[in-house]
């Protein structure tokens, strides 16, 4: 006789409520994959009925983008081009100002000043990024204009300062984390080396979370990467190709938000294009975070 | 920590009740949907503002997808009320038909479509149609970039341009009374639906030029100045003003503004409400906004094509409506 299984015993309820439990977290999982395979199917697919009209190398090479007037020319390189200068701007701004902020939080605040400024800090990723769109347009222009006299009212340069600003919060908080897990001793040990902090600073702790960091840099460049509203709002929609940051230009989010939001109808090759420019987006960035894997790897320090 | 469940329960019937107070009135609320030309938004707003004061249990949204924005969705049956700043285009009356969606073709306005450049431009007061063109024809994309290019007497100062983009009505009208050809444009500009950008951009630039209906030049009038156009027959630069318009002399840029109501929301008690609220107050609100109001006949004979039912549009396919004057669109009898 068995005492501890009886026809009522709960082990079998227990082990049927573990397995569905296990289910559903393996399928909650899974969703992330799914809805990135789908969606990146649906813009292969779409993509195809696009280049199948346009070719590759009109697409590639061709310097004007006029999807929407009438005698459309496909060439991405404007789009491409605007979305680098102003990705950037923006970490020319983001990553000297992040880093820095992160450094003196992580080393040199006395702790009071840190817990006051580190959620301030957070409080800018906060703010909705059309906000800092018409901050840029109506704050940030104006004072341009007064430097650099001739300046147009829709430029990449505002645009690129502005999104600097709204990503400074994912470089600071992830380059702070990643300081932060390196272990105290080796700090110590620098200290007892007669280190001042800031010599400890940029000889051991920096390059000791230099991979930490690097992910913060990476993630930065793909949120600028994607930023929409800022570049819609503050740089014009006007397809142009040039680096010179003083002029107006269209990123490729901005032109797919000008499509999307306008009335353009289905199944028709501007409303195709879309898709397309959203593909080379979806590489970019593809390529973005691979590289940042590959970086972490190599810079990795285990303790 | 009974007082905290007590307060947590209490706290989430009042909003669950409030909730459910509020959705009937939500569902219950009859809705008149309106969208189309952003040049003709002004007016539509206006109206809606007032019905909605004047009847609380209606709801009138208004939307700015341009004009052929708004007669994709009319003919889809998605909204009542479009407004146009060009009459349907053929596709559009075909599109309409072939979804067996008949309208009524309202006219509301006369606009004084207008140039306008920066306040400090103080060289181009007044410029032909031929100097429109040349600004604004497809050739001159890349190439005309510079103020002396227009004229010789202009200063050397880059040419910045901005206007509305191709599915807007202004644009398919401008084109057509310019280039003599609708959607014939030149590509490196500018281009937004949103006539306050275009307002914001030429504001800003010293050497910009752009183009929009007149209300939304004489709602910006400290920060631009309007150019005068020296008609295609010759003469004089003539202002666009309403009284040049009245006099049809401001030519080819004056232009009728419409609404088109879809028969079928008519049999809406609402929608057929705001129709007439639209015609009786449509001549004192569009002068308020800054456009041209139609004479009071106008307004009493679309009245009267209301009631009746008459369906149809004035501008049959292949009839220019470049150059038509306030007294033509009375004259004219909508058909089928």
């Amino acid at each position: 006789m068995n005492p501890t299984r009886s026809r009522f015993s709960p082990q079998p309820a227990r082990h049927v409520k573990e397995r569905v439990v296990h289910s559903l977290l393996f399928l909650s999982a899974m969703s992330a994959i799914a809805i990135t395979l789908a969606v990146v199917s649906i813009l292969v697919l779409e993509s195809m009925s696009f280049f199948r009209e346009v070719s590759l190398r009109e697409f590639l090479t061709d310097t004007q983008w006029t999807p929407l007037f009438a005698d459309p020319r496909y060439g991405v390189m404007p789009l491409v081009g605007a979305t680098l200068v102003v990705t950037s701007i923006g970490l020319l701004v983001a990553v000297p100002l992040g880093t820095l902020a992160a450094l003196y939080l992580g080393e040199f605040a006395p702790s009071r000043v840190r817990e006051f400024f580190k959620p301030t800090l957070e409080m800018l990723s906060s703010v909705p990024s059309v906000v800092y769109g018409y901050f840029a347009l109506l704050l940030v222009t104006p004072l341009l204009q007064q430097i650099i006299p001739g300046l147009p009212g829709f430029n990449m340069l505002s645009a690129g300062l502005v999104i600097g600003v709204s990503i400074v919060p994912f470089v600071s908080s992830m380059s702070e984390d990643a300081m932060r897990a390196v272990p105290m001793d080796i700090r110590e040990g620098s200290y007892a080396m007669g280190a001042t902090r800031l010599q400890t600073a940029r000889y051991v702790v920096f390059p000791a979370a230099l991979s930490g960091i690097v992910a913060a840099y990476i993630l930065a460049m793909s949120v600028a990467l994607g930023q929409t509203m800022i570049v819609a709002i503050a740089a014009g929609q006007q397809a142009n190709l040039t680096l010179d940051p003083t002029q107006p230009a269209a990123t490729l989010t901005a032109y797919i938000a000008q499509v999307a939001i306008g009335d353009v109808a289905h199944g028709t090759i501007a409303y195709q294009s879309i898709f397309a420019v959203g593909l080379v987006l979806l590489l970019m960035t593809l390529v973005l975070n691979i590289l940042g894997h590959f970086m972490r790897r190599r810079y990795r320090e285990s303790y | 920590m009974q007082s905290k469940r007590v307060f947590l329960a209490l706290s989430t019937a009042a909003l669950l009740g409030g909730v459910a107070a509020l959705t009937p009135a939500w569902a219950q609320t009859a809705t008149v949907r309106v969208d189309g030309s952003s040049t003709v938004f002004p007016i539509s707003e206006a109206v809606a503002e007032e019905f909605q004061r004047a009847n609380r249990n209606v709801r009138v949204t208004v939307g700015v997808s341009g004009t052929g924005g708004g007669f994709a969705r009319f003919c889809r049956g998605e909204i009542d009320v479009t407004g146009a700043s060009r009459p349907a285009r053929a596709t559009e009356i075909e599109a309409c038909r072939a979804a067996g969606i008949r309208f009524i073709e309202l006219p509301v306005a006369f606009d004084a479509l207008t140039v306008a450049v920066h306040r400090d431009n103080t060289w181009a007061r007044q410029l032909t149609v031929a100097q429109l063109r040349t600004i604004w024809e497809p050739g001159a994309t890349g190439r005309i970039t510079n103020w002396r290019q227009v004229d010789p007497a202009f200063p050397d100062l880059a040419l910045t341009l901005f206007g509305p983009g191709s599915a807007s009505g202004t644009f398919d009208y401008f084109t057509e009374a310019i280039m003599g050809r609708s959607g014939q444009s030149r590509t490196d500009y500018m281009a937004t639906e949103d006539d306050n950008v275009t307002v914001m951009g030429i504001a800003r630039d010293r050497g910009a030029l752009g183009y929009f209906g007149m209300a939304y030049y004489e709602a910006n009038r400290e920060r631009l100045r309007s150019v005068s156009i020296v008609p295609a027959t010759g003469g004089a630069a003539v202002a666009p003003t309403m009284e040049n318009v009245i006099a049809g002399i401001y030519q080819p840029l004056a232009r009728p503004l419409f609404i088109y109501v879809s028969e079928r929301s008519l049999q809406r008690p609402e929608v057929r409400q705001f129709a007439e609220f639209f015609l009786t107050q449509g001549a004192r609100l569009s002068r308020e906004v800054g456009f041209v109001p139609l004479p009071a006949e106008a307004y009493t004979v679309a009245a009267g094509h209301l009631r009746d039912n008459r369906l149809g549009t004035r501008f049959a396919t292949g009839e220019p409506v470049v150059g038509v004057r306030i007294q033509d669109v009375m004259r004219r009898e909508p058909r089928l």
